[in-house]
Parts: C-alpha cells; structure tokens; sequence
C-alpha cells in the first residue's frame, strides 16, 4: 500500500512537470496578453515597454525557471486580469464547480443505477427499450444542445427555472461558499446539473447493463439460483456489488469527462466555477491563471486516479495494488 | 364636490407621476477590468466611468454635445479655453468637487499610457478660481469638447498620494472609487456581478431616472445572454446578434433598440507583401468585386450601412457622392487590364469572435474575390492572437474595425490611412503599407483648423482622395443594437458611443394582473 502510494507520488510529480511544460508552451501561441491590457490607441513603443516590465521579453528557458521557482513556493503568479494570486481565484471558484459536480453524479447515481440494472434484468421490456434508446439520443446528442433545449422549455417558455447563474450562496465554515443551502441556489443548480448529468448517464446506464447482464449469467449467480435465494438477493447483493467493479474505474475515468464537461456547462450557463474561469482566461490571454488552471486540474486528475485505484482494492480484495497502476 | 373629486383624483394623479424606485438587472457582454477610470480605454471602462462619475461634457443621442460638470465654456484665446464648473457637487466620500479636481484628473490622464495619446494637444490645465480653470493646448484645438467628454473628474483628495496607474497590478484606485456620478459601488465580483446603488446626493436632480439599485453581470456567451433576457432573469442586454434579433423581436413584452453608428469595418490590401495591390487597377477591381449591401443584407440581416468610404453619414468627412459600387463585369476588365485575367493567390486573415459575424465577412469577401479569380486563403483566428498577427502584417488582406474615439473623420484618417510615422504615431493601423502622398499635413491640418466650414472642406478632401485611390476597402458601418423589457425605458439613454445614461433611465412599473 505504501510503496504503491510512494509509485504513485512519483508518477504524479513527473505528471505535473509535464504538464506545466505543456502549459507554458502553448502561451506563446495563445496571443498576446499585453494587447489584451491596452486599449486600441496605445502606441507600440509603449506596448513594448509593458512586455519587458512583465517580462515577457525572457527567454523561454528563463521565463519557465522563474515560473518554477515560484511555483516551488507555491506561488502561481497573478492574474492579468482579475489582479490576484491566480491560486486564490482558483480555490474561490472551485466549490461552484464542485457543487455542479456533486449535484450531477448524485443524479447519475440516482437514475443510472435504476435504469441500468431494469435494462439488464428486464432487456425485453418496453420500458428497458425506452431507456437504451434514450441513452443513445444521450450519448449523440451534444451538450449544448440539451442545455439550450432545457434553457428554451424550462425558463424562456415555462419560467421555472433561472437560465443562468448560481443564485444565492452563504459562506460555510467561512470558507467555501455554497449554493447548496438556499432556495436560490439550489433553484440555480438544476439546469446545470440536469445538463452535466445528462452528459453522463448514458455511458453508465449502458456499463451498468451490460456488467450486469454479465454478471447475471455467470456460474455462481446460477447456483444462487438454485440454491433458492430470494430475488432481491440475487439481484442487489451478489450481482450488483460484482456488476459495479468495472462501474467504479470507468467513473474514474470519466472525471475528467466530468471536467470537460463542467467547462462546456459553466460556460452555457454563466456558471461562476472553475471552467468559466479558465475558458475567459483563455479568450483574455490571462496566462498565468491558464497555466494554474492546468496543474490543478492535473492534480485533480491523479488524485482522484489514484483514489480509485484504492476503492477497487477495497471492493476486490483479490487486486493487489503492488502489481497494479504503475 | 365634483370639482372637489376631480383635484383630489388629479393630485393623485400628479403624486403617482413620481415613479418608485426600481432595480435594474443589466447584462452586458463585458464589465470593467478595474475600477480606475484611466486604467483601461475601453467601452466597457468607459461604460462604468458613466455610472460611478460625471464626465465634464458628454454625448447626446443625436450627437450633441451637453454640459455636465462643465457647465459652460468659452475660448479666449486661440488655443486657450476656460472652463465653468457646477457647484454645489459632491464625490461620493463627501469632499466637494472644485477645480482643482479637474486640474488632477487631466494631469493623471495626461501620465495614463491608455489615455495620453488623447490628451497631447492639452498642454496645461491653470486653476482660475475655484470654479474656473483654463485648458491651454499646443495649437487650436476644434475637438476639445470632444477630448473633454473623456475627462472624468476624480476626487483629488482621495486619490492623491496613492494614484500610481498600474496596468498588471493591484493598486488603490483599481479597487477604491470616490466619483459624482449617479451610481456608488456596493459589491464586486469580478466575472460574476457588480451591485450598485443610486447617489442619493446626486447633484442632477432634474434627471427623472429611478434606478436605485443596479446589478450588472457580464455575459459572454449571445444566446444565454438572450436567454436571461427572454426568461426573464435580466431586464437590459447588450448587444443582440443580427440573427436573434428578430426571435428578440417576436417575443411578448421585450423591445429592440437599434442606433446606426460610424463605426467600420474595412480590409486592408497590403502593398509592402504583394506588387499586385501597387497597381490602382487591383484596387479598384477589388472594391467593385465586393458586394457590400449583399454582405449587408445577408449577413447581418441588414444591421448595418453598406460603406464606400471611411466616414459615416455622421461625421464631418462624410461625402455624398461615394457610394459603395458593385460591378463585377468592370472588375473583370480592370484585373484584365492590370495584367491579371486569371487572377492571384493571396492570404488573408480576420477574426472571428471581435466584430459581429466577422468570420461569416471574411468567407463572404473570400468567395466574392473568387470571381474575380483570386483565391484567398483564408485564416481566422479569435481575437487575442489575431491582432499579434495584425500587429506582425502577417496577411496580404487584413480586417479591422475602427470606431473614432472623437466621433470625427480625422481620427479615422490618423490610424487608417496616414503614412506610417513612429514619430507621431500617425498610420499605427495602416495595415496598407501604402499612403495617398502629402496627406499626413492634411491631417494635422484639420486637427487645427478652427474654421468649421474650412475643416470640413479639407476632411472631405481627404477623404475623396483615399477613396480616389482605392487605399483600402471599407465595408460597412456596424448598427448597435440593444434589448430590454418593455417598462425599461432604455430608447432614450443609449447613444452611438454605448455608455448608456443609466442615471436617466426610467423604468416603469409593470401593470399589475
């Protein structure tokens, strides 16, 4: 267990180089951020005398070593835009994204599971039909798409639910704002979520039924059988804690869908979180909150890799972690 | 009695013209970087200039000059004008507003990167009295007023001492304010939402606006921004693109407000890259193979005036007698005559998320030089990396869009199509490369020229002769155009310049079912 987490420290610090010297590439090519300070009329000369107060003008060998040192000390530069240390921005932003998050996989959870084990025990019904074929409309039709449908039906015609924003939030423990403890905000999470979510659950209605259907002929689900073990038993205790080993790395996997994801919706839906965050950084050239951006998104995504990689030894005795991962 | 009745019925009548206050949800597509007034020029710190100060002389809709901290001004001398204050104005800290407030403002925005190049014919700013102050440029000045609806007062006593301009930093008048203006700032999240409140000490108690609170979110994206619009969320967008505007049309209790406006688009053939642009043939070809009003008209669903020449109906260069020409057959025969019957290849680059609809422009003018047998390779880039390619002369044609900061030909005339000088920074977006000889002195000339008559005379020379010799190809001026719910009276506070006199707004209760 320890060496495996030592491995998987490792890996993560090489991930994160790499990925830090993949950020700091392409900000050449994302355009200049000195233009995006100035207005039209701002003589070149003058531009030019920005750039080498920022220090654009370095070499890009000595702009990433400062980059480095400071990121050493956990310091990630400051926003062009927003004047403040990009990692604070972040970390502020962050409980938005989170709650989307949150708000979507408990949807997913809440229908997926359902849908998925009635598809696998009942594959003939018309009702299973209807769900297979509403997860391959899912799965082929884009997400903004769905959010613009949901925004036209529930708030432009009906005008039941808000089409933008996060609403009312309050501070908890002073530190992380939430919109999950008001009306407003949770009025303000459903289209979003409705959407992330619905971005989701076809691959995991789909995952689930056919685990499950595999599950549900192998040997020792026969002998259940046989045995006389009442349905319920068969169905929600042997088959489905098998059916959801292989559920629980494709989930770990699909957070970074989730988080590709989240960008696309925060964006439809003015949602202040990370991904809106990154995406105006981008459009303003605001390089140093880009780059931030991409290293804890990196961090996110070997963390939660490496914590699914420890559920599964959990729910598998029989993996052993030593052999597996790296 | 009924005459009793009746004066009871009109005085409640009268007490209810007093329309209650009112909160105004506004989403624009962008929001101010900071809260420095001189930080940034741009639209939408220009925007929130408007609510949180007063500018000392500001835009009309109808392009009218009118008084606000200046009340009235007079020149006394060639290139000398005195300036009358309002008294009686407060900032919103509580200090009063004098002179030498004024004379702060001007020497800052004369030390402001952004805004200095406005302010180089203003030599000095003498405090008279303490309502008086006398402006002394380098030489005539007959834009003045116009420079001077950029001067925002700011409050001396608060900022001095603490007043650097940092364009990448933190300072204190980024995230402080104390102005006069019709708002003061109560909350701010940047990229989320900005909450104001009215100035209950406002000096312009003539204004009937009733706006008491404001909260103003930026939204990027067109279609949720309309969205909010039609849900109801949001009360007041800007803008709407061409293709919504009539679904924002149709909707029930939603108007649509559009102002034609001198703002251009146009492309620029750069005759340092290609020999082909150095013949006038060439040119001329060009602007006669583009189709302006098609462009226009299928494009931008007619939101916009077909252009053939730099300046718009509004301004003093503007010339009756160009008009945008299309004539594919004469094209034909000039690219003949030129030495090119079968054409050239030529890149061309253009933006896509700056201008409305600007890629759709671009593929638009690309298939219709085709039929002039040029092939355009086209390339379009969001703008951050289009204007460092701009900036680079990295394509033979390149467009741009230019709005006169003066709302005068001249300044149209100074970035576009004068000859290229570091010196005076006149041609800094002549992306041509190429200049009609001699008119960089036509052009400070009519900076000088107090004579109106005389003024207009020589802009429209310049602007004859650039259109003469085909030096670039303008396409059209852009409409802007706004949308509200039916009770926010916002037709008579949008102008042409976008800074919204939201300290006049009216909004009217809506009538209860």
């Amino acid at each position: 267990m320890l060496t495996f987490l030592f491995r998987r420290l490792i890996q993560a610090f090489f991930v994160m180089i790499t990925i830090s010297v993949i950020s700091f590439a392409i900000q050449g090519k994302l355009g200049d951020p000195v233009q995006q300070m100035v207005g039209t009329t701002v003589s070149p000369a003058e531009r030019a005398h920005l750039r080498q107060e920022l220090g654009l003008n370095e070499s890009f060998t000595v702009q990433y070593w400062h980059f480095l040192k400071n990121a050493a000390h956990g310091n990630f530069g400051i926003s062009y835009y927003y004047k403040k240390p990009v990692l604070d921005l972040i970390f502020e932003r962050m409980p938005a994204t989170l709650e989307l998050a949150f708000c979507a996989i408990i949807l997913v959870a809440l229908f997926a599971t359902p849908f998925g084990i009635y598809a696998a025990i009942r594959p003939r019904s018309i009702l299973s039909r209807l769900i297979m074929a509403f997860s391959t409309l899912g799965l082929s039709v884009p997400i903004f798409i769905v959010a613009i449908f949901l925004v036209y039906v529930f708030s432009i015609q009906l005008h039941i639910a808000p089409s933008f924003g996060r609403g009312h939030t309050i501070d908890v423990f002073g530190i992380w704002k939430s919109g999950l403890f008001t009306k407003s905000g949770l009025h303000h999470l459903m289209l979003p979520s409705i959407t992330l979510a619905f971005a989701l659950m076809p691959i995991f209605i789909r995952l689930i039924r056919s685990e499950m259907m595999e599950v549900l002929h192998s040997e020792y689900i026969r002998f259940a059988w046989s045995k006389g073990l009442s349905t319920n038993r068969i169905y929600f205790v042997h088959a489905l804690k098998n059916t959801m080993l292989p559920v629980i790395t494709i989930g770990g996997i699909q957070a970074g869908t989730l988080i590709a994801y989240t960008i696309l919706t925060e964006t439809i839906f003015q949602w202040p979180g990370m991904g809106f965050l990154f995406i105006d950084a981008v459009s303003r050239v605001d390089t140093p909150l880009i780059s931030a951006y991409l290293m804890v998104v990196g961090g996110i995504f070997v963390t939660t890799n490496t914590v699914v990689d420890l559920i599964y030894g959990l729910v598998n005795p029989t993996v052993k972690l030593e052999n597996h991962g790296l | 009695m009924r005459y009793f009745a009746f004066l009871v019925s009109f005085l409640a009548l009268l007490i209810s013209q007093t329309l209650p206050a009112a909160t105004l949800r506004m989403a624009f597509d962008s929001e101010p970087i900071s809260l420095d007034p001189q930080e940034q020029l741009s639209e939408s710190t220009l925007q929130f200039s408007h609510m949180v100060f007063d500018p000392l002389v500001r835009w009309t809709q109808d392009g009218k000059i009118e008084p606000r901290l200046a009340t009235s001004w007079k020149q006394i001398s060639p290139s000398t004008t005195r300036i009358y204050l309002r008294k009686n104005v407060h900032f919103h800290n509580g200090n009063l507003f004098s002179a030498k407030d004024v004379v702060y403002t001007i020497d800052r925005l004369k030390r402001s990167p952004d805004f200095r190049a406005l302010f180089t014919s203003i030599n000095s700013v003498t405090k008279v009295n303490e309502y008086t102050v006398d402006i002394h440029c380098n030489h005539p000045t007959p834009l003045l007023l116009n420079i001077l609806t950029y001067v925002f007062p700011m409050d001396k006593k608060f900022y001095e001492g603490r007043d650097q301009i940092v364009k990448f930093g933190r300072t204190f008048a980024s995230q402080h304010t104390s102005g006069t203006g019709p708002f003061i700032i109560k909350e701010r999240d940047p990229g989320v939402r900005m909450v104001l409140v009215r100035n209950k000490d406002y000096w312009d108690t003539k204004s009937k606006g009733n706006v008491d609170k404001l909260i103003l979110t930026p939204i990027r994206n067109d279609s949720t921004r309309l969205a909010a619009l039609l849900s109801g969320d949001v009360d007041f967008i800007f803008p709407v693109s061409p293709v919504d505007i009539a679904r924002a049309k149709e909707a029930d209790n939603i108007q649509v407000i559009t102002l034609p406006t001198s703002r251009l688009l146009l492309l620029q053939l750069n005759q340092k890259r290609r020999k082909e642009f150095r013949d006038i043939r060439v040119r001329e070809a060009i602007n006669l193979a583009i189709n302006q009003p098609l462009i226009v008209k299928k494009i931008l669903r007619g939101y916009a005036r077909p252009a053939g020449q730099l300046s718009a109906r509004s301004l003093l260069g503007y010339v009756d007698t160009i008009k945008p020409e299309y004539n594919l057959k004469k094209a034909l025969q000039l690219m003949k005559e030129a030495g090119y019957p079968h054409g050239f290849r030529v890149s061309m680059m253009a933006p896509n998320n700056r201008y409305m609809d600007d890629e759709k422009v671009a593929q638009a003018v690309a298939a219709m030089l085709g039929r002039l047998h040029i092939t355009v390779d086209l390339k379009t880039l969001p703008k951050a990396q289009y204007f460092q390619q701009y900036d680079a002369r990295a394509a033979d044609i390149m467009m741009l869009g230019w709005q006169s900061d003066t709302m005068d030909s001249d300044n149209l005339f100074e970035f576009l199509t004068a000859c290229p000088d570091a010196k005076s920074g006149l041609g800094a977006y002549n992306a041509s490369e190429y200049c009609v000889p001699g008119i960089n002195s036509e052009i400070t000339q009519a900076n000088r020229e107090m004579n109106l008559k005389k003024r207009t005379k020589i802009l429209q020379n310049i602007e004859t002769k650039v259109a003469d010799s085909a030096a670039v190809v303008p396409l059209y001026w852009q409409d802007l155009t706004w949308a509200a719910k039916d009770n926010v009276g916002i037709k008579s506070i949008v102008n042409e310049q976008n800074y919204p006199h939201l300290g006049d707004l009216v909004i009217t209760p809506l009538k209860s079912n």
